[in-house]
């Protein structure tokens, strides 16, 4: 996939709600328009960050699985 | 002579036209309203102290506001020095695992007679959390706190307790009744009671 990351995050090991609060800080810090990559090994965070993003307006762009990690990619509106 | 007739417009197309304005000014009113949500909390044990924080917090990630009126045992997660505790007494569903993962054999309510039990089981409780990376109810607070969760305490408990205000976080936001808790209920989307 050929976007532009402006942030990573780093939730491994953390557990509900910790991935959630980290990734709305991180979020936070953004410009509109740039993109958060979020890497976390909560398996609840595949649907929380999906509710997350619904809530809040932000866009995701994609989630995937590799070796136990979730990784997905948010774009601040 | 009604409006419709004055328009010349058949009863139905009005009424079809206000159905549809009708949903769209309701659809606009609620996406232009922040959700709300208030929590009341009154436990005070370590366990019983998650779900408000946790929701309080995760609500305020998603943009919400968020009141938590902290009542009885539940003035307790208020204290600058929190030091709360889990007691396997009248708690059979409580699995009793060493932090390692191994379960003891032996019934809650045994345990829970032996001296000392109180401290080694919330100690164990403390220790399995920080393993699993969940986070610390102090760690958690400050999180609500940090995003502006609207701690409100129980004048009456104080005075019921005899506790001194001096005892909790000063960011507690005002120290009320019940009276001046349910008109902020009354208007919150979303009512919890721990």
């Amino acid at each position: 996939m050929s976007i532009e990351i402006a942030q990573t995050l780093d939730a491994r090991g953390l557990n509900c709600p910790l991935p959630i609060l980290r990734t709305k800080k991180a979020i936070a810090a953004l410009q509109q328009g740039e993109i958060l990559e979020m890497t976390s090994t909560d398996p609840g965070s595949l649907k929380d960050i999906e509710s997350f993003c619904t809530q809040t307006g932000n866009e995701l762009l994609g989630s995937s699985q590799s070796d136990g990690d979730y990784i997905f990619q948010i774009r601040k509106q | 002579m009604n409006a419709a007739q004055q328009l010349e417009l058949p009863q139905d197309s009005l009424n079809e036209w206000f159905d549809q304005r009708f949903e769209q000014k309701m659809a606009e009113r609620d996406s232009a309203k922040t959700p709300s949500m208030t929590i009341i909390a009154t436990k005070g044990t370590l366990d019983m102290a998650y779900p408000p924080f946790i929701l309080a917090s995760t609500a305020s990630a998603l943009g919400w506001d968020v009141s938590i009126f902290f009542t009885f045992y539940g003035l307790n997660l208020l204290k600058s020095d929190l030091d709360l505790k889990v007691t396997p007494l009248g708690n059979p569903a409580m699995p009793m695992k060493l932090p390692n993962g191994i379960e003891m054999p032996i019934p809650t309510s045994v345990m829970a007679l032996m001296p000392g039990f109180e401290g080694m089981a919330s100690s164990m409780m403390r220790k399995t959390m920080d393993n699993k990376g969940i986070a610390s109810i102090s760690e958690l607070r400050d999180l609500c706190l940090e995003a502006d969760v609207k701690m409100v305490a129980c004048q009456m408990t104080v005075d019921l307790f005899d506790y001194s205000k001096q005892d909790f976080i000063p960011e507690i936001s005002e120290w009320v009744g019940a009276a001046s808790f349910l008109p902020t209920a009354l208007e919150a989307d979303v009512n919890l009671f721990v």
